[in-house]
């Protein structure tokens, strides 16, 4: 019988075998194992890095990152006794509370929900409001808190341009190419915030967390050796001065309309107001939701980015570009003169003729219906609309490479371009060859078929004070501890006016201070350089429009101002502009019952409301 | 006594005595690693966890293992009837009085300890099989292979009367012993043929099973018919008879499993054996088990994840992690490579127990050498086959490894009994 030990041998080293291919199969050849283990056993618990603060050009801090509490329920744990106390005490009916407790556990609502792991029961505590909760947490098993940030603004200003971040949208989460977000995460959602993302938000770290089956965490995953950490977001250092923009805003309270002031050296934005405007902590927070809907709802719509959105004609301060156009195609000289021939286009009363600096002085509009005619009419072509056509084209190469009707290059989201029609536009409603410059001759007065940003017509302002050059209207100056600065706002960008053709229009200009249309704004000890304009509105009262830049020699600050519903450029514009300028320069204001006018201006009621 | 003991610690099989401390040291090592938190960092001497209290089984092993080397050779074969009657009222007891552990009445509680009678009854139980056996001058005839097997079978029948259906089903493997000591090869033939109808109907199905069987006896005739010219005509009919009669046989065989598998068997049963062949069955029940168990020795690749590092077993996510899966660990930290190794390792002891078994001169010696091989080998294949899926859940440990007195020591007992008779083989040949 000997043999067979050998049998059973034999049985021993087979189940052996098979054990070890078996296992050959189920450790190394198959690794969805590996990955189901990963998936049960090892958590990934995001670390947020923290958001870049925002600056201001003197280095006061704008926008930084303020504690909030959420407060989290574990439901295997949780046991409520008295509800309605527990809703008393953190400030919410019990129907609010059985749905929100719902909804938690919907697992079709909430996709993570487990009994075991934390769940967010109340969102964004603020230090204030945690500390009254925080002494009742103590009484309820299965809360805890987690202390994250949000964004908290230090000046209620600036709203359109900082922007606000919000909870990443399922759109949004589905159109992303990289895949960096997740839900829940906050992105973004206008103004700097929205445009410097990638450089505000950081890089998110993960720690990996090792779960035991009940969900219990127990500490790091191979002691941390996958581990990453959040790198801090870059800190942004914007070009606004928060003071002056501060009291633009105070000058433009119960006005609609926008202030754009410029560095013309360095085209960085100064200040940037939309008005009405509203407290950027408003979107920050708990109330999010609840504040969002009613700033959308207002009739004034403070949520709507007028520097950058809001198009409109230029009206008189076109005139200056009408003049450099025709200085450049040398259809006029500074000297040339035209009577003030009301026959055409209406004027106000001025003495007559006047040269190319008068004109810009009183604001003809005959002077620049001539130029403009001449403009279109230089006889290139034997064929009158033939030669309106080449000379249309000429035109608006200038025009547009003064940033009209193009997207000028602003670190902001969703900046329109404004209209300079083309000739295939008039083409079409006239018919090719059936037009010419007596169809379209209120474009020489900047009306018409013509609109633009306010924006850019600050930029214009800009480029003459430049004498023929601008840099793309920015807020960053640099990004990061390192000073990085962005080389697409290094690089002028010339107009095709030669600098020579400037000096008689910014002459003109100052001209409009010194004894022109707006001569009763005069500052003291500043050349201020200006040009009114009255926008005809159909719908009301005429928009007032103003573009300025200060000082004469050396410019320091450009200025559009676009004040809707508020009658003369001079009536209103005006004054603001040039109180800024003062504010900007001198820091004083030596007008005091000029800045109480307009403090005290109320144009809300004249602006109509569907 | 002392000249013999002398002798008896010289001739000990030190190879089988080395592989021991060995598996009871990896044992405790997974054990340590199963039990380790990382937020605390107990040690492993930390008696509130197993790893603790598993060195001091360790140590009454240890002075068991004393006790047996000192304990005369010939008291096991002079008391064996009596050590297996004892182990059967003991059992009868248990039925009765025994402690309710996890819906088992395995366990007697004594006060200052619990033991549980069915490990003792194995060692009875092989002592008594190596007594009848021995006594019996030639290779082993059919009264008394019938004989052994009812000595094996009132054991297995009071453990499941305990309903601790893995011990009982234990007993099984003293077949393999009877068939080392002469009993028909045809009885293994058989058990392999219906081990393969058994797993075949419940896996397959009952109805392809039985078309199946339907053409192999169909070809096995038309195999005899054409070449009947070859044979005698009463061989011919022999044949014939005897492939029909085979055919009724499994046919019963087939229905038989699918009628007492789904009449007999209670669902928790039926769930055991049926996840093996879907393992997406009843992920909360038993399948649970099974895909967690596969799980963490699947996740540990082709070596490991490192000694501590293991997270399914640890974080109990596989059940039992410490006693009956404690391979788990051994599959999740230390990989193929390291499962391999434990695995050759485990072989190579057993087929050194064969050799000693093969040398011993007394018949008794050699039964119960088998017997011993055979228990664990049992063991061996279950605990692990039901880790990684190839069996189905049955509570039983891996020896030597798993965490627990009672699984340990009962091991101890019986190997050392053997390696006792073993180092006392040239004295028995000589007292004879």
């Amino acid at each position: 019988m000997k043999e067979r030990s050998v049998v059973i041998q034999l049985i021993i080293a087979t189940i052996a075998l098979v054990f070890i291919v078996r296992l050959f199969f189920l450790q190394v050849l198959d690794s969805s194992y590996k990955l189901e283990a990963e998936m049960l056993a090892i958590e990934r618990v995001v670390d947020y890095p923290y958001r870049g603060e925002m600056y201001d050009r003197t280095g006061k801090l704008m926008v930084y990152n303020a504690p909030v509490f959420d407060i989290m329920v574990v439901f295997r744990e949780f046991k409520l006794k008295d509800t309605l106390t527990f809703c008393n005490r953190f400030g919410l009916t019990k129907e609010e509370f059985v749905k929100k407790v719902k909804d938690l556990k919907d697992k079709s609502k909430n996709i993570g929900y487990s009994a075991n792991k934390p769940q967010p029961l109340f969102k964004q505590f603020s230090f204030e409001d945690f500390a009254h909760i925080q002494d009742y947490l103590a009484d309820y098993k299965g809360l805890y808190t987690q202390a994250r940030t949000v964004r908290a603004y230090k000046y209620p200003s600036a709203a359109n341009a900082l922007g606000y971040i919000a909870e990443i949208s399922p759109n949004m989460l589905a159109k992303q190419t990289d895949g960096y977000y997740k839900q829940g995460d906050y992105i973004g959602f206008s103004g700097l915030e929205q445009f410097y993302e990638e450089e505000l938000r950081g890089k998110r770290g993960v720690q990996f967390i090792m779960r035991d089956v009940k969900g219990v965490r127990k500490g790091r995953y191979r002691k941390g050796e996958y581990d990453t950490l959040s790198v801090s977001g870059k800190s942004l250092y914007t070009s606004l001065d928060i003071k002056l923009q501060q009291y633009g805003e105070q000058l433009m309270q119960n006005k609609i309309g926008s202030v754009v002031a410029i560095e013309p050296k360095t085209g960085e934005i100064l200040a940037f107001i939309s008005a009405p405007s509203y407290d950027p902590n408003m979107l920050a927070g708990r109330k999010y939701i609840q504040n969002y809907k009613s700033l959308e709802s207002d009739p004034h719509k403070p949520l709507f980015n007028r520097p950058l959105m809001a198009m409109y004609p230029p009206g008189s301060i076109f005139k200056l570009a009408q003049a450099l156009v025709g200085l450049q195609e040398k259809v006029i000289t500074d000297r040339t003169q035209f009577p003030c021939d009301k026959s055409q286009v209406n004027c106000h009363p001025h003495p007559s003729p006047q040269d190319l600096r008068g004109a810009i002085q009183y604001s003809c509009n005959p002077y620049f219906y001539m130029v403009y005619k001449k403009l279109l009419n230089q006889e290139k072509n034997p064929n009158k609309f033939k030669d309106t056509e080449i000379n249309f084209d000429a035109w608006r190469e200038h025009i547009l490479s003064m940033g009209f009707g193009t997207k000028l290059a602003v670190d902001l989201p969703n900046v329109k371009r404004g209209i300079i029609p083309s000739n295939q536009y008039y083409d079409k409603i006239y018919g090719d060859l059936h037009w010419k410059f007596s169809t379209i001759y209120s474009l020489s007065i900047g009306q018409g078929e013509i609109s633009v940003i306010p924006l850019q017509m600050a930029n214009l302002a800009a480029l003459i004070a430049n004498k023929g050059y601008y840099y793309p209207p920015h807020f960053v100056r640099y990004i990061g501890e390192d000073k990085k600065v962005p080389d697409a706002y290094r690089k002028p960008i010339r107009t095709s006016i030669d600098s020579s053709y400037f000096n008689p229009i910014i002459e003109g200009m100052e001209r409009v201070v010194l004894g022109g249309t707006a001569y009763w704004l005069q500052i003291k000890g500043i050349t201020i350089c200006g040009k009114t304009g009255t926008a005809e509105n159909p719908h009301g009262d005429d928009h007032s429009v103003y573009i300025a830049f200060a000082p004469k020699d050396n410019p320091k600050i450009a200025i559009a101002v676009y004040a809707e519903n508020a009658g003369f450029g001079a009536m209103t514009a005006a004054p603001i502009a040039h109180l800024m300028i003062e504010k900007y320069l001198k820091d004083t204001i030596t007008r005091a019952p000029l800045e109480k006018m307009i403090l005290e201006k109320n144009l809300l009621h004249k602006v109509k409301t569907k | 006594m002392f000249r013999s003991d002398e002798y008896n610690f010289k001739q000990i099989d030190w190879i089988s005595v080395l592989l021991y401390l060995l598996f009871v040291m990896i044992g405790w090592f997974n054990i340590y690693a199963v039990s380790y938190d990382p937020e605390l960092d107990n040690s492993i001497f930390d008696f509130s966890i197993n790893s603790g209290k598993q060195l001091l089984w360790i140590g009454g092993a240890l002075i068991l293992i004393i006790s047996v080397l000192v304990i005369d050779y010939k008291f096991y074969t002079a008391f064996s009837y009596i050590i297996y009657v004892a182990a059967l009222l003991l059992l009868i007891v248990t039925i009765f009085a025994g402690t309710d552990v996890n819906g088992s009445k395995s366990w007697l509680d004594l006060g200052f300890i619990r033991v549980q009678p069915a490990e003792f009854a194995k060692f009875g139980t092989a002592l008594v099989l190596a007594r009848y056996l021995s006594e019996q001058q030639f290779i082993v005839n059919r009264q008394q292979w019938v004989v052994s097997v009812i000595l094996i079978t009132i054991p297995a029948i009071l453990i499941l009367a305990q309903k601790e259906t893995g011990v009982a089903l234990v007993f099984s493997a003293f077949i393999l012993v009877i068939y080392r000591e002469g009993m028909t090869s045809l009885i293994l033939l058989f058990g392999v043929y219906a081990a393969i109808l058994f797993v075949l109907t419940l896996g397959v199905g009952e109805f392809p099973v039985l078309i199946g069987v339907g053409v192999m006896y169909g070809i096995i005739l038309l195999y005899f018919y054409l070449n009947r010219r070859r044979f005698y005509k009463n061989v011919f009919l022999r044949q014939i008879i005897t492939t029909i009669v085979f055919f009724v046989l499994s046919v019963g065989f087939v229905k038989g499993v699918h009628y007492m598998f789904h009449q007999f068997l209670q669902e928790h049963q039926r769930n055991r054996i049926m996840v093996l062949f879907d393992t997406e069955r009843d992920l909360r029940g038993k399948g649970y088990h099974v895909r967690q168990s596969k799980v963490a020795i699947g996740s540990g690749d082709l070596f490991g994840k490192g000694y501590k590092q293991g997270t399914q077993t640890k974080f109990d996510f596989v059940p039992e992690q410490s006693t009956d899966f404690i391979f788990c660990t051994i599959g999740e930290e230390h990989g193929w490579v390291g499962s391999t190794i434990v695995i050759i390792l485990y072989s190579l002891f057993m087929m050194r127990l064969v050799f000693l078994a093969d040398r011993q001169k007394d018949k008794f010696s050699r039964v119960y050498g088998y017997s011993v091989v055979c228990i664990i080998l049992f063991h061996f294949l279950v605990n692990i086959g039901m880790t990684i899926g190839l069996f189905p859940v049955i509570g039983i440990p891996l020896p030597f490894f798993s965490y627990g007195g009672s699984s340990l020591w009962s091991f101890t007992l019986l190997l050392f009994v053997f390696l006792k008779l073993d180092a006392q083989r040239v004295h028995v040949l000589a007292g004879h």
